[in-house]
């Protein structure tokens, strides 16, 4: 059987669209997928070590901001990476980074979270990627 | 009454299911495991692991303000 497979590209590097990114890659992983994550842009910026304290919300959310980060406090919701950590250790979740992103802002692999499995090319992206049913672009 | 209960009350969507996937690779085969979840998609998305993963659902209880999913590990 093949296996299957959640890719996903995070090109955003705001909160609120980084959350759903952990939450995807659990529900993914508990239904026995394997997930592909690649990061670019701003998404691969709020990857980059400390940086997932300090990240503003969409701007067309703006106005709720405050309001979304005081709840998520009170609450005690896990931070995306605290659930993308929970996921690689029940499945086979993946996280990679845009070589292209990562030239371009100067980055080595050690100035990253340590989710982060490595860097690859959007061709090797895209090659793992054809092989699954479902990719999003966040 | 199960082998192990699993308070997962005030966890967020999908902490409880984490939470069971992960008591349920440590416990043994033929086990229960009880989670109880004040999230409101555990009760939907619990059971269609447990289907998926090739366990037991052996109840939905919902009791007030929270639920709990019995589960037996098959395998």
């Amino acid at each position: 059987m093949v296996q299957e497979r959640l890719s996903m590209v995070v090109f955003s590097g705001t909160l609120d669209k980084l959350m759903p990114v952990g939450i995807l890659a659990s529900g993914a992983v508990a239904m026995g997928l394997e997930v592909n994550i690649f990061l670019t842009f701003w998404g691969l910026l709020a990857f980059r070590k400390g940086a997932a304290q300090s990240l503003p919300i969409s701007k067309e959310y703006e106005a709720m901001a405050e309001q979304m980060k005081q709840i998520m406090a009170e609450k005690k919701v896990p931070s995306f990476l605290d659930n993308l950590r929970t996921a690689k250790e029940l499945g086979n979740v993946k996280v990679y980074a845009c070589g292209m992103t990562m030239d371009l802002f100067g980055l080595k692999l050690e100035d990253l979270e340590d989710v982060v499995d490595g860097v690859v090319g959007v061709g090797e992206f895209i090659t793992t990627a054809k092989e699954g049913k479902m990719t999003l672009f966040i | 009454m199960a082998d192990k209960v699993i308070d997962a009350r005030g966890s967020f969507c999908p902490g409880p299911m984490m939470e069971l996937i992960r008591a349920v690779k440590e416990a043994k085969v033929g086990e229960t495991i009880a989670v109880l979840s004040t999230d409101s998609g555990s009760k939907r998305d619990i059971p269609l692991w447990v289907q998926k993963a090739g366990h037991e659902l052996v109840g939905v209880i919902e009791h007030k303000g929270y639920d709990e999913i019995v589960v037996r590990k098959l395998r």
